[in-house]
């Protein structure tokens, strides 16, 4: 009965379209992705020496969140643990769109971060981590003679 | 000058420390009733404490925060999923809802707001006499 409404096509074609609209909006998605709507949302910004990187993640015991960097890659992963009433108190749910659960996500950092220079500061529910950029990649100015 | 610039960009900018847009992020939030109140948890990240602004008029409750990062100097942006400065948010309250007794905690980014009924609209056990 379901088959016969919808059609195998009809899905591929959704999905065709789902791609297409993320490429519509997103300009060319890293091949880890990176994608928006996820949690934490993030941020990521550069100078000339750092890369900043900004997760919006409230909430959450610092001491939890698991930040890895490995080979170029970093690695934000951690839980957050629900505030909703668990189901034997009695309580009504009203509005219920907080992000609760396991959650990671990955960013490919440029080729010049230094791995060793790293900092990770947790204030208001914001993760910031910074990376120093090597100093050979910075730019400098040279002298003529 | 800078009103040119607003017919431009259609952001309604004042000048001074109160710089204010229209455009706001809508923090998303929990809300549970028990018997007792209505408990409110907001997700507010990047807003210290004082920046951020509880009001509650008539029946109006206004969630309002300013991002506050620690931005270097010269940072240009590469991706930004949260893009907008201010997070607002506004709710109705009922009428059975205690707004002198509301109490609030931040904390980690995330408000928490205990909004108590008034005690003639809490919950009563009426007894049944059998005549």
């Amino acid at each position: 009965m379901y088959r016969a409404l919808f059609s195998p096509d009809m899905f591929a074609e959704l999905d065709r379209l789902q791609r297409e609209m993320n490429q519509a909006f997103e300009f060319s998605p890293s091949i880890r992705g990176l994608s928006r709507g996820g949690f934490p949302a993030m941020n990521v910004g550069s100078t000339s020496q750092s890369v900043e990187i900004y997760a919006f993640a409230p909430g959450i015991d610092p001491a939890s969140i698991e930040v890895n960097l490995e080979k170029g890659v970093l690695t934000i992963a951690g839980e957050r643990a629900s505030d909703l009433p668990g189901g034997e108190v009695k309580a009504n749910v009203h509005i219920d769109e907080r992000f609760a659960g396991t959650f990671r996500r990955v960013v490919t950092l440029p080729e010049d971060a230094d791995p060793d220079r790293v900092s990770a500061r947790y204030r208001d529910g914001v993760l910031h981590i910074s990376i120093q950029r090597r100093e050979t990649a910075q730019p400098r100015r040279i002298s003529i003679q | 000058m800078n009103e040119k610039t607003n017919e431009k960009t259609k952001v309604t900018r004042q000048e001074g420390s109160s710089a204010r847009t229209d455009a706001a992020l809508m923090p998303p939030v929990d809300v549970v009733e028990d018997a007792n109140a209505i408990i409110l948890h907001a997700d507010l990240p990047g807003v210290s404490k004082d920046k951020l602004h509880l009001h509650v008029e008539a029946e109006t409750l206004t969630i309002e925060g300013e991002l506050d990062l620690d931005v270097p100097e010269g940072m240009e942006a590469t991706h930004a999923e949260v893009s907008l400065g201010r997070y607002r948010r506004v709710f109705t309250l009922s009428r059975e809802l205690d707004t002198e007794k509301v109490s609030a905690e931040f904390r980690n980014g995330v408000l928490t707001l205990r909004i108590p009924k008034a005690e003639h609209a809490q919950p009563r056990r009426i007894e049944v006499k059998v005549a």
